[in-house]
Order: C-alpha cells, then structure tokens, then sequence
C-alpha cells in the first residue's frame, strides 16, 4: 500500500478485486439508507419544530404501501447480498482441481507450514503468484485462525478435523498473516508474512530446501515406521485396503455406506480407525489418537495423496 | 367486576388472608402464579434442551459408542425409577385433587407418599452412581471402563471412541435431573408443611397446584431420559449383563 | 383515603418506608428498578475502565504498556462485563422495571419478590465474576470459546462462568415477571393494541429471555463441569468437538444482542412518539417487527460460524434468515422516521438523543448485513469490522437510547428536572466521541487488523490512534450524566407530573409516583399515543 492513510489492503489475489467491489456495494447501500435516514430526521426536526408549547403533531397513523415499499426493498437488496455473498463463499470454499498443496499447523503461539516437497517453514509462506494453491489447516491444541487479509481470505484451524481453504497470488510481495481466533496469552503474536513470488523464484527457494532445515521426518519415513506399509499394500493382497489414488475417491463402508475419502476421512481413518471400516476388511486397524501429532498426519496425508498403482 | 376499591393501596373491604395486594382478586392472582410457573417449566425446557443437542448431536457421531455405553447402564434400576416417579406423579395430581377440595388428610397423605417415591429415586440413583465409579465409568482422568463377568470378576472393558462423552452426558443429564428432584422433594417438604397447617381449601391452592405442574415436569424429563440413556443400549445391543 | 394530589410534598416511592432495610428488602418494582440502576451503573463504569486499558494500550503498535496476559484479562472483562452485566440488564431492569406496571395500569409486577430475588441473583453473580477479576483473573473472551477455555487457559475460568450462570437467572426472572404481568395484570380496557410499543418490545425481550438464557447456563455449565472435572465433551482427543460449544453459545447469545436491542427499540417508539407529540407511524407494524426480532433472531445463531468447520448448507440458510431479520429492524425506522413528518417537534434534549440513535444504529444494523453476506464474511470475520459492527448497535444503539430513556423519565422517576444544556451536550459529545472512536475500527477491519490483538503492524496505527482520542471524548460524555443526574437529584428543580407533555399513564401520575403508582384506579379508554390535534395536551 503507498504511504499515507491505509485504507485497503493489498489487492494481491484473484478474489481481492470481487471481494472490494462487493465491500464497495455494500458500503455504498449502507451510505446510501444512512444519508436518507440521517437527512429525513433531521430535516422533519427543523422543518417541523415545535412552535408553540401546546402543538400537538397531525393526526396520521399509517400507510400500508409505504409500509410494503420499505419491508419489500430492503428485502430484495439484502437478498443480492445474499446471492452475491453465497456465490463468492462458494467459490472460495472449493479449490480448483489443480491446486498445489500445502498443509499448515497452527499451534500455540506459531504457524508450521509444510510444502508438498517436504519442505517447512515456520509463520512464513511462500506461494508462487498465478498458480492455485490450496492450504489444507489443522491444529495441535485449541482453535486458531489461519488470514491473509491481502487475499482476503481466513479459515479456522479446529483440532480435530482438518479445514480448508484456497487462493491464488496475483502480485509479487510480502503480506501479512494472522491468526483470527483468539487462542490465548501469544494470539496476538501468532503473525506472520506470505512471500508470494515469481513462479521460478518459488521453485529455487523450494529446491533449496526452504528456509528451516527439515528435521521432522517425511511421509513416508512415517508411513513406514507406524507400520501402515505392512496391512496397505498397494496390489490389494494385505490386510488393509490399497491406499492408491484413494484421496478423493469414493470408498464403500462394511455399513454398505459409501463416503468420499477427503481429508477428513483421512484424517480419520488414522486417528479412531474403527469409526468407517472399508467393506471386505477386518476392523484390526489400531487407532492412531494421540500417538501422532496433526504435523506428522498432515506429513502422512500429503504422502498417501502421492501414491499410485 | 372491578371497583375502585380494588385499586387503591389498602383495600378497605375485606379480602382473603392470601391474597397479595397487587392483586385485585384470588383469581387473578391464581390465573398469574400458573402461568408462572408455565413459563419457568420453558425456561427449564430449554435448559434441558441443550444437552439433548448435545446428545443427538454425539449419537449421530458415535452410534456404536451410544449403543456400547447405554448397554453398560442399569435398565433395572432406570426401569424402576421410572415406575416411581409415574406413581408419584400420581400421588401428586391426588395430592392437589385433595387440596382442591379442601382434605386435609388427602394432601398430607398424598404428599407424603410424593416424597417418599422421590426419595427412593434418589437412594437408587445412588446406588447406581456407585456401581458406575466401582466400574470405571466416570469420564475423565479415573475412567477406566470395567465388567464384572459371569463368575462375579471384573475384566477390562474396551469401549469405542466417545464412549467417555455418552457417559458425560449421563452423568451430567441425570445428574442435573437429580437436582432437580431434590428441589422438588424440598417443595413438597414446604408445602407437606403448609398443607399440616390447613392452608389449602377450594379458594386457595394455588401452591400446591403449581408445586405439581413442577413435580409433573421433573418426571416427563426422566421419561424422555430413560429411553435416551437406557433402553438404548438394551434395544441395540440385547439385555444387560 | 382517596386524596387529590395538588401539594408538592407528598408521599412518593422513594419517601417511605425509610431506612437501608426499607429499601434492600423491598417489592416495590420501583425502588428495584433503582437498586439495579446504581448496580449497573457501577458495572457500566468497571467495564468502561477495562475499556481503557485496552484503547491506552493500542495507542502504540508494539504491546508496550501492559503485558499480553493483562491485556486478554482487560479486553475479556470487558466483554463480560458489559454484555452480562450492563447491556442485557440495564434498560428492562431498570426503566422496564419502573414503567412496565405503569404502563400496564397496575400496582407491581405479578411477582414482586421475584423481582428482588433477581436483583439479588445479579449482585451475586457480578460479585462472583468481580471477584475471579482479582483471584486468577479470566482471559477466554467474553465469548469462552473451547478447547481454550475448556482445557487450555490457566485463569480462573470455573468460577467466572459459574458468576455468569447465577447472573442468567437474574434475566430469567426479570423476563417472566414481565411475561405473566403483560398478559395478566392489564388495566381494564388496556387491550394489547392499546399498549405502549415500550411494553411490545419488552415483551418480545423477555420471550428471547426465557427461551434464550436457559441454554447459556447450560453452556456454560458444561464449560465449567469440563473444565473441572476433564469430562472431555468438548476435546478432540476422547472425541468431542470443541464446535458444538460455539454452536451452544451462539443459540444464545446471538438472541441475546436483541435482549440488548430490543427495549432500547421500545424506549425510542415512546421518545419518537413523545418528542414528536404524534401518533407513532405504523404502530401495529412496530409492534408485530419486536415480535419478528424475537422469533427470527433464534434462527440466524450460525451466521457466527461461517468459518468455524460449518457446513456451507447450513451457512446458507444462516445468511439468508440473517437477511429476513434485518428486515424488521428497517420497518422499525422508517417508521420512527415517518412519525417525526408533520410532527410538533420539540428541541429538548430527549429529541438529541433520538437523532443520535437513528443514525448511529442505523450505520450498525447495516454493516451487520456485512457479516451476514457469506463471502463478505470471510474477509471481515474476528477483525476490527466485527468490533465496529456491534459497538454500533449496542453503544449507538442501546447505551444512546438507553440515555435517552433515562432523561426522558428522570423527571418521573425522581421527581427533580436535570440541567438541559448539560444534557444536550451530553448527547452530542456522546454522538461525535462514539463516531470517532468506533468508525475508523471498521477501516482497520478491512485492512485487517485481527480482534483481541494488542499489537499490530505500524501502518495501521492512525486509525488506532483516533479510536483512542475518540473514547476520552465518549468517556466524557458517559461521566458527564453521572454527575449532572446526582446534582439534579439534590439541587433540581421539582418536575411537575408531565414535564413533556406526552401521552401515557406514566405522565398521569406524579412525579415521583406514589408507591402503588396511581391515586385513582386506572381505567384505560383510548390508544396509545392519542395526541388530539385540538391541542389538547397540558405540560405541567
């Protein structure tokens, strides 16, 4: 933003410009009644002040169409608000199919990030501009709130299940982040930057291996130790159902129920394993509840999203 | 019909000994005291009503957990406590019927049966409470689920995920609901009370009519409980252990 | 003893009986109305106190002048404060307290005792919430959001919610008294078209009271007993889900800002209508909109968890009902609006308290349509825009017509007349103090600036700097009443019966009104607000 009183955000993201205009609309709807309002009162009290100590008022007690005229515009205005804002949340609560991934953990007082390549970072982001990407959010402890006001996007981070949400940088630069749910004494701390740059700058800063050195074990490190490699095999002969290209898939429960495998399914399938048994199987997975923490699920999540027959 | 009399401070005509001032008639002031009380029986509808939520919103997460966990309780002793508390509700509706009509010894005889069947809700809720603690179904920190087996040992118990939160909400549902029966039996010493003085006659009852339509409420919650919390876990899951 | 009141010294309410006892163990509806003025009162102060801290602190970008832990305890008491204690209380409690049996044409409300027995519940429960401020302290937000409140936060949370869970059946109490009184102890010929709106929106109050306030004692019960015991009803870990707590908490506290609305909705009909000396515009349109804000506002809970993990569906329906109950609220002021066309306007001070709320409740109700608009909300959620939003209403709105109220009926209430000028000034620094304080906060929302931060980025600092200049000017205008009301109280002069020359039974009888309020029983033959063009109306 140029110097001098702030008065919007950066426009940084495909959504920021919709997201103005429908602010402006609303502002602009808000000024408008307010301004009525506000003149009519004001010039009733003058034109029709008091003039003598005994005046009474005309003896006027209602309208029946100016009744229906002020119920029945505000009514359709607020219903294009409606329409207008369900439109938008709607696209923002669906990543577009192409969209990279990257998983983020909010924890008291800190933001973890994970890119797909492995890669971590703590309260930074960087995100390449013109491309899609999609953060999946979790959290280790209580609720917190994931905003980059210059994409005008928020989502909360809940523990226990798995939110998201998406964007797509348009503008090279540095954006603030903060958490948007107050989760205790270090809230107001829990900030920090999106680095959206240049597609190729992007992939050099990710190739040289981010900007923490990646102490915490990969995906598959992961899946291997936790031993899910010994039941999920990927030909379908183990104990437990072939992971292949199951993210997103529709999976038949022994219920005879079918679910999508999103990552909440995921996210459960390890956690309380007995909740959904995939049919055909034995319920003999053992739950992974509090034996993984939400980074090293996201770790697992993103290496099951890998892969493939 | 309502005079000048009625309106002034002090009312100069004579007036039943029970009727307040800011009342101009026994009706009008008996007419006020139920829907009083009508409108605090909502009140504690919707205070019930959250943790009914709270219980269908759980079920319909965890429905082998409920069915698990609702098995682990005592429909005996519910299935007692249920018949209790219907007998009570009787003696209750006799115990204004006598008030109504002006006998004496058909309130206090009523009442006193009332209490007595609302203590024995209490003594075996206790023992109920007891058997949960001396089994390990108390969530939290102690919760360490066990069943005694056929030969009368106790065995370890492994329950499903929110198996904790179903007895939570057992604990905190029937628990509530019991201090809501201690309240009431503390009523109905107070009216008992009254009623041994020879307070109540067909002018003046509206005390015991409005203890009722308490007593009455406190029992439909268990009705609904029952079922809830119970029969549940013996309809899902076969009879109890 | 039926006199004809004509002398100045007479025996009034406040008169006899005398003594401390007199009045702490009283059933006049009246003497209770004023116990809860002075208490709220002082809670209105305590929480304009935390306030400050919070304003002084975000006069700098960095968290320099107290610690981070201090500053969530400030801003958290504040909230609690002002919502439990202050807003939902203040109007019915005290001015619904005083005029509602007046109003109706009768002695007291149906239950007097109850009605102290709730004053009594409310020092309690204050005391309790009071008291953990000093031991322990409480840092959740007004709001208790779980796990952190549940499991995580080290203050003194069990207590605290306990303190709001007794102050819940203070409000309980209040609106079945108001319930049973309105439908029972009417004067004869008193119908429901008949009554003031102030009695229609108190009445729409006390349904939201007594459906709505059950099931936060039973949140934050649940909050307390989790806590306490570890029960796990809210923890992910044993299976719970810390959403069903905001679900519990918003059922109702969103009807809860229209307990806060509501009555100062009511007392605005009877100001309008008054300083107007018209027939309120559309009266059984206002009438059935309170009855409209009480039912729809039950619906719209959700609107307060677009992004919590809620289903869109669900979010979809929650906009949409937020939109229908906007609604009612815009009848409402077009018809104040309509009623002032052709009216006698006066220029005393009641007519500057109005026009203060008629703007700046407008700007509220308004940019709550903001929040409503699903994909608006994403951008505004938690941020400065939110804490505008409901500043608005509830302080532009509520605490305006609030004040308005209390001038308006002061004369009646204790028999003295206030100095004009101060209260007209009073208004008007009120109006320029609020809009400085809280109009650059919906800027700093839309740049940003997260809720319950007490450091932010330097660009952001202008606006934060006037919002704090903005509150010493609405400070001033808060302090200025407290002492220019108690001066009236000992050095005013005598207010005659109907300083205003307004319509209502309250203005038929004396000022102050004996205790059983009327000389002469009231029988009631006309509509509400019946100004005869003839000029037939008598100040004096």
């Amino acid at each position: 933003m140029s110097n001098g009183i702030p008065l919007l955000p950066p426009s940084a993201s495909s959504v920021s410009t919709e997201m103005d205009l429908l602010y402006f609309f609303l502002t602009g709807v808000t000024a408008f009644f307010v301004v009525l309002v506000a003149a009519l009162v004001v010039f009733f009290t003058i034109r029709y002040r008091r003039r003598s100590p005994d005046e009474v008022g005309a003896d006027i007690h209602g309208s029946l169409v100016l009744e229906l005229t002020w119920t029945i515009i505000p009514l359709l205005l607020s219903m294009v608000m409606f329409g207008w804002g369900a439109s938008l949340f709607f696209r923002l609560s669906r990543p577009p199919a192409d969209s990279m991934e990257i998983y983020v953990v909010g924890k008291q007082w800190m933001w973890k990030v994970q890119h797909p390549e492995g890669v971590r970072e703590i309260n930074q982001l960087h995100v390449p501009i013109d491309r899609n990407v999609r953060i999946t959010l979790g959290s280790e402890d209580v609720i917190h709130d994931y905003g980059i006001p210059a994409f005008r996007v928020k989502m909360d981070a809940v523990p226990g299940k798995l939110t998201t949400m998406w964007f797509r940088a348009t503008k090279v630069g540095e954006y603030h982040i903060y958490c948007n749910q107050y989760c205790g004494l270090r809230h107001s701390a829990m900030v920090g930057e999106v680095i959206a740059m240049e597609p190729q700058a992007y992939e050099a800063w990710l190739a040289g291996g981010g900007t923490i050195a990646s102490a915490a074990p990969s995906g598959e490190t992961l899946f291997r130790e936790y031993g899910c490699a010994s039941c999920h095999l990927l030909d379908s002969t183990g104990r437990g159902p072939s992971l292949a290209n199951v993210a997103g898939s529709q999976v038949k429960l022994n219920t005879g129920a079918t679910v999508t495998a999103d990552d909440n399914y995921l996210r459960e399938s390890i956690m309380n394993s007995q909740a959904k048994v995939v049919a055909g199987y034995q319920p003999i997975m053992p739950p992974f509840q509090g034996v993984i923490n939400e980074e090293n699920l996201m770790s697992l999540i993103a290496y099951i999203k890998t892969l493939k027959k | 019909m309502l005079t000048g009399q009625d309106m002034i401070g002090h009312a100069d005509h004579p007036h039943h000994p029970r009727l307040q001032h800011h009342f101009y008639s026994m009706e009008q002031q008996l007419e006020a005291s139920i829907l009083g009380m009508w409108v605090f029986l909502v009140t504690e509808i919707m205070f019930f009503g959250g943790l009914f939520m709270a219980y269908i919103v759980y079920r319909t997460a965890y429905p082998e957990a409920w069915m698990a966990s609702s098995h682990e309780l005592n429909v005996y002793m519910g299935g007692a406590n249920t018949l209790v508390l219907i007998c009570s509700s009787l003696t209750m509706a006799l115990a204004v019927r006598s008030a109504q009509i002006g006998s004496r010894r058909g309130q206090i005889i009523n009442l006193i049966l009332t209490i007595v069947f609302g203590v024995t809700f209490l003594v075996v809720k206790y023992f109920e409470y007891k058997a949960k603690f001396d089994h390990g179904l108390v969530p939290g920190p102690h919760w360490d689920p066990h069943e005694v087996l056929a030969n009368g040992s106790l065995a370890p118990l492994s329950l499903p995920l929110g198996s904790q939160i179903f007895f939570s909400l057992y604990f905190i549902m029937t628990g509530i609901h019991a201090a809501h029966m201690v309240a009431g039996v503390v009523l109905m010493l107070i009216i008992l009370v009254m009623a041994w003085k020879g307070r109540f006659s067909a002018d003046y009852y509206g005390p015991v009519e409005i203890s009722g339509l308490y007593w009455h409420f406190v029992d439909i919650v268990w009705i609904f409980l029952f079922p809830l919390l119970y029969l549940l876990g013996f309809h899902f899951g076969g009879p109890p252990v | 003893m039926h006199q004809v009141v004509s002398t100045p010294v007479r025996q009034s309410y406040l008169d006899a009986p005398y003594g401390v006892a007199a009045w702490l163990l009283t059933k006049d509806h009246k003497r209770i109305a004023v116990l809860y003025m002075i208490s709220i009162a002082i809670m209105f102060s305590l929480g304009a106190v935390f306030a400050a801290g919070v304003r002084a602190e975000l006069l700098t970008p960095k968290g320099d002048l107290l610690s981070a832990d201090m500053y969530n305890k400030l801003f958290t008491m504040h909230g609690v404060v002002m919502v439990f204690f202050f807003l939902v209380p203040s109007i019915p409690a005290t001015l619904g307290n005083f005029l509602i049996p007046i109003m109706c044409g009768t002695k007291d409300l149906a239950f007097p005792r109850i009605n102290l027995l709730s004053w009594y519940l409310y020092i309690i429960g204050g005391l309790i919430v009071l008291a953990t401020a000093v031991n322990g302290g409480l840092d959740t937000g007004w709001t208790f959001y779980t796990p952190y409140s549940s499991q995580s936060s080290p203050t003194n949370v069990t207590v605290a919610v306990f303190g709001v869970f007794v102050a819940g059946f203070s409000s309980i109490l209040t609106g079945f008294n108001f319930i049973v009184t309105v439908h029972r102890m009417r004067a004869p010929g008193l119908t429901w078209f008949r009554l003031p709106l102030f009695v229609w929106a108190h009445y729409a109050t006390s349904l939201v009271m007594i459906l709505g306030t059950p099931v936060i004692a039973i949140t934050v019960l649940l909050v307390g007993l989790e806590r306490a015991l570890h029960l796990g009803i809210f923890d992910p870990k044993v299976g719970g889900d810390p959403v069903l707590m905001q679900h519990l908490f918003w059922f109702y506290s969103h009807p809860a800002v229209y307990i806060m609305i509501l009555p100062g909705m009511g007392v605005i009909s009877e100001l309008v209508a008054a300083v107007s000396r018209k027939q309120i515009f559309g009266y059984g349109f206002v009438a059935f909109s309170s009855l409209a804000i009480a039912v729809i506002g039950f619906l719209v809970w959700g609107h307060h968890l677009f992004l919590s993990s809620q289903s869109i569906y669900a979010g979809l329906v929650f906009s949409f009902i937020s939109m229908l109950v906007a609604v009612p609220s815009a009848v409402k002021t077009f018809n104040w609006t309509a009623t002032m066309y052709k009216g006698s306007v006066t220029w005393e001070s009641p007519t500057y308290f109005v026009i203060g709320f008629m703007g700046l409740f407008t700007i509220g109700g308004l940019t709550g349509l903001f929040l409503a608009t699903m994909g608006m909300d994403v951008a505004l959620h938690d941020t400065y825009f939110v804490i505008a939003h409901f500043h608005y209403i509830m302080v532009g709105g509520a605490v305006m017509a609030f004040m308005g109220g209390l001038h308006f009926w002061w004369p009646k209430m204790f028999g003295k007349l206030y100095p004009e000028a101060w209260a007209k000034a009073c208004a008007i620094l009120i109006f320029i103090g609020f809009n400085l304080t809280f109009f650059p906060q919906f800027v700093l929302g839309y740049l940003g600036m997260p809720r319950r931060y007490y450091s932010y980025p330097d660009e952001l600092q202008v606006w934060n700097v006037l919002s704090t200049a903005g509150a010493t000017i609405l400070g001033l205008g808060y302090i200025l009443p407290m002492i220019y009301l108690t001066y009236s109280l000992f050095k005013g002069a005598n207010a005659p019966a109907n300083p205003w020359g307004a319509k209502g039974l309250e203005w038929t009888t004396a000022s102050p009104p004996p205790t059983f309020n009327f000389e002469a029983p009231v029988v009631v033959d006309e509509p509400a607000y019946n100004y005869r063009p003839s000029g037939e109306v008598i100040v004096g």
